[in-house]
């Protein structure tokens, strides 16, 4: 059971360094970006075709992912996105949908249709005892790189200017501009990120979740109970409510298997119909 | 109290102005005449048509919620797929010779158990933002989804439902393999159901609606019973919806799980913007345009249909506010406004 | 003489965190009340009324319409009961026109607005009254077009008359002449002069003109509490109100 736990866990922070760019996204600008996943599926499949065509080695991959995808986000937003921040959210939705078709159809063309395999480096393959569970190596990998990466975006949020500027800017973004602070800006730079660690978790992803291309749309609804969960004011909220539901739904699938994503689509339902704001988040003040 | 005895010139104006609206207008009658045309002019592709006038329905359905009342939802789609497996169901039971099997009894069937359902959940479209109707409309759609196909006992599950055997319509027609009764049939539901919706979005509570997506302060002020109106509409469009899957279901004889699949909320919403949304007829343009290039372009490579399919949603987005019925009614306001009188 | 309460408030407090909108205001007014509601910028005048049409709820105290507890109704049950308002800002449906506005009015008022069977214009005693309100507003010349392209002066007009459709007990006008421009502001003062003797009036205003113009009773609000009340004559020349207006605009008779 330890074994699930611990499973569970790996797969969570995935999923929340996956989703957090969303998070932000969404409380900053108000915006829904269903199109979030792509730039995922972006990293993952840069990291499979360095990996398979060019030879380069795993670890090299993982600041490549976050690059390319950050300069994709970054391009993207500052040439399309931009155009939409006024509109309504069913305008957003459509046009993010639209570009994951887009891109869907664009990887579809370029790698077929088939679940991409990784090898993974020999160091990073086989298994450990951790308290009499067996725990894959790669798990306990993706939990340090992800780990890591909380605890610097934490110290990024709470111990820089760029941090308190932002958080200003999710609070209220009016009186953010009023104070001289350049919302625009700070969106662009919190996109690209955003992008950027959704195509490192695409690359950290390859050795857990299947790649093929219709990636975006299966994970976009796991993006979207880990917002309507975790809430959008802190980055706290999110990834508790990422953490649970990875152990959800991987202790879902191995002891329930024919109830599975019922239960946790559910829970999203109920959580937004009884607390629109997540179960996490605190009150807003807006 | 003032009796008025006879109404004024200007009220006897108005008057004529008003129901002047509801009359049928020359494009309209040509549409339909051309639809009916088309099982003539096109006698090899009338299940593709059949499928048209389908998909049509369900586009209509999102026009009454979404174009009329405002109520922004991913979940249209599974109405419809709840009425293609109740409506299959039932067929199934009947084996093709009792009641259970009547095609119009299914179109009750299938309507009403949709209906049923969206009344039950019209709740969750009432309160909050745009943003928690989209999501709350997605995570139902997703959950009925998925207990269709774990609910394998019942509706077959991955392999969809089997045996599906709708009886002769009427008691007289029995559906062909060239698909010549499915598209009259089809086509006779979707006209009867859209004189309906087009009665009720020229009425009274069709001009409510429209209040409602307005300015819902304003209507609580004048003492309008919002809630009430919105939980009307979403049911009526549950109840559309659901037939249109029933009418999936018989034509096909199968239900598969693509039926309730998100893909159907989305093509639908897609087929309405495409057209237009608050004109009625949007959504039957869409459904022509969608379908008919999903067609041609998808036997070229599948991937160059969903590839533009993309990309003329982006430039919807960006360009062209309305679909296409938006875009005409712009274009006609402004030669109004340049050539006609004042 | 006891004249019919038709409007009234007791102990009226709104909380919104640490602000005290609202601060215990017992409030009266009695049939064809000709009310005006003044009182410096941030004094609680929206608020008030606000609450009393029901779109906010108070954090205690009771509303009454004519005699009925209104405290708990939404504001549609009170606009129903005979209660219509309207707004500082336009509230109105930028894609629907004048007079499908006022059908649509009327409809509601007698119940019938949720028929679906025959189309808008089939009550020709709904015509025939919606017709005579555009008349009697001035602005029949503008009954077909499209309310989101009218000057903002008609539509004030318009605004006006959406509550008077609803035959209203009490009448709550917010700033009726507030953003209208010069040329047209006659017009909506000599609607205001003609309103309904019947109907029960509470004026919101900024411009002294118009308050003594038309009020018989003066109301002042300062920091959310009721500050004094009294005759249009009283309230002019009580050094006190000169005082708190110290700075905003001078109290002319």
């Amino acid at each position: 059971m330890l074994t699930i736990l611990l499973d569970g866990i790996a797969y969570g922070m995935l999923l929340f360094i996956l989703a957090v760019g969303l998070c932000v996204t969404l409380g900053l600008m108000n915006f829904i970006n269903l199109a979030h996943g792509t730039f995922a599926m972006a990293g993952g499949y840069l990291t499979i075709t360095l990996m398979q065509q060019m030879g380069v080695p795993f670890l090299l991959c993982l600041p490549a992912a976050f690059i390319f995808a950050a300069v994709l986000g970054l391009v993207l937003e500052r040439t399309l996105y931009r155009h939409l921040y006024d509109k309504t959210h069913l305008d957003q939705v459509l046009f993010s949908i639209g570009l994951v078709f887009i891109s869907i159809a664009m990887v579809d063309y370029a790698y077929g249709a088939n679940q991409q395999i990784v090898n993974l480096p020999d160091y990073l393959t086989g298994r450990l005892n951790f308290l009499g569970a067996s725990i894959g190596v790669y798990r306990v990998f993706v939990i340090l790189i992800c780990g890591l990466l909380v605890i610097s975006l934490q110290l990024v949020l709470t111990k820089t200017r760029f941090g308190s500027r932002l958080r200003a800017a999710v609070d209220d973004g009016r009186v953010a501009r009023g104070l001289g602070i350049d919302v625009t800006r700070i969106f662009a730079v919190t996109f690209a990120v955003g992008s950027g660690l959704a195509g490192l978790g695409g690359a950290l992803g390859t050795g857990i979740i299947s790649f093929d291309p219709t990636f975006p749309l299966k994970y976009m609804i796991y993006f979207l109970i880990v917002i309507s969960v975790g809430g959008t004011t802190t980055i706290t909220g999110p990834f508790l409510a990422a953490i649970l539901l990875g152990v959800a739904d991987v202790a879902g699938k191995y002891y329930v298997p024919a109830v599975g994503g019922f239960i946790i689509y559910t829970i999203m339902v109920v959580v937004l119909i009884v607390r629109p704001q997540g179960l996490f988040a605190r009150a807003a003040g807006k | 109290m003032s009796m008025i005895t006879s109404p004024s010139p200007e009220a006897v104006q108005a008057r004529a102005v008003l129901l002047g609206r509801s009359n049928w207008g020359a494009a309209e009658i040509a549409f339909w005449i051309l639809a009916v045309a088309c099982y003539w002019i096109f006698p090899t592709k009338l299940s593709l048509l059949s499928e048209i006038a389908i998909l049509g329905l369900v586009a209509l359905s999102v026009d009454l919620v979404l174009g009329y009342a405002g109520i922004v939802t991913l979940g249209q789609g599974a109405f419809f797929g709840i009425g293609a497996y109740a409506a299959g169901l039932a067929a199934k039971h009947g084996m093709g010779t009792s009641l259970w099997s009547d095609p119009l009894i299914g179109l009750f069937i299938g309507g009403g158990v949709a209906a049923f359902i969206g009344f039950a959940t019209s709740f969750l479209v009432l309160r909050g933002s745009d943003m928690t109707r989209l999501m709350v409309t997605l995570g139902v759609a997703l959950i009925v989804d998925e207990v269709v196909n774990q609910m394998k006992w019942l509706t077959g599950g991955s392999d969809g439902l089997q045996g599906v055997l709708p009886s002769a319509v009427l008691g007289i027609w029995d559906f062909d393999l060239f698909g010549r009764v499915a598209y009259v049939y089809s086509l006779v539901v979707l006209f009867v159901l859209f004189v309906i919706a087009r009665a009720l979005v020229k009425s009274p509570f069709g001009l409510s609606l429209q209040a409602i997506k307005g300015n819902q302060l304003r209507t609580r002020a004048i003492g309008m019973p919002v809630n009430a109106r919105l939980i009307a509409v979403y049911t009526v469009a549950a109840f559309y919806a659901g037939v249109a899957g029933a009418l999936a279901a018989q034509t096909t004889q199968f239900a598969s799980p693509d039926y309730v699949a998100f893909h159907r909320s989305a093509d639908a919403m897609l087929m309405l913007v495409f057209g237009g949304a608050g004109h009625l007829y949007g959504g039957l343009l869409g459904s022509v345009i969608f379908r008919t290039m999903q067609d041609v372009l998808g036997n070229i490579t599948p991937q160059y249909w969903q590839f533009w399919l993309g990309v003329t949603l982006v430039a919807l987005v960006l360009f062209v506010r309305g679909g296409i019925l938006g875009l005409l009614d712009n274009l006609l306001s402004a030669w109004r406004r340049k050539g006609g009188a004042s | 003489m006891s004249q019919r309460i038709l409007l009234e408030s007791r102990d009226l407090v709104k909380r919104f965190g640490g602000i005290t909108a609202t601060d215990h205001v017992n409030f009266k007014l009695p049939e064809g009340a000709r009310h005006a509601l003044i009182g410096p910028n941030g004094a609680g005048k929206t608020t008030f009324v606000n609450l009393l049409s029901g779109v906010l709820t108070p954090t205690s105290g009771e509303i009454l319409l004519d005699g009925v507890n209104v405290t708990k109704w939404s504001a549609r049950r009170r606009a129903h009961a005979g209660m219509a308002r309207t707004f500082q800002i336009n509230q109105l449906f930028a894609d629907l026109t004048p007079i499908e506005t006022l059908m649509l009015t009327i409809a509601e008022r007698e119940n019938a607005g949720a028929s679906w069977w025959r189309p808008v214009g089939s009550r020709s005693d709904f015509v025939d009254e919606a017709v005579a309100l555009l008349a009697q507003l001035g602005i029949s010349d503008i009954a077909h077009a499209r309310v989101g392209e009218l000057a903002y002066g008609k539509q004030r007009l318009l605004e006006i008359a959406v509550a008077l459709a609803q035959k209203p007990k009490v009448l709550l006008l917010d700033e009726p002449a507030a953003g209208v421009p010069e040329h047209e502001r006659e017009q909506i003062l000599d609607v205001v002069a003609a309103l309904p003797k019947e109907v029960a009036l509470i004026l919101i205003e900024h411009d002294m003109h118009l308050v003594f113009r038309f009020a018989k009773s003066i109301s002042v609000l300062v920091n959310g509490g009721l500050f004094c009340e009294g005759s249009p004559e009283e309230i002019a020349n009580d050094p006190r109100v000169r005082q708190v207006y110290l700075g905003e605009e001078e109290v002319h008779v």
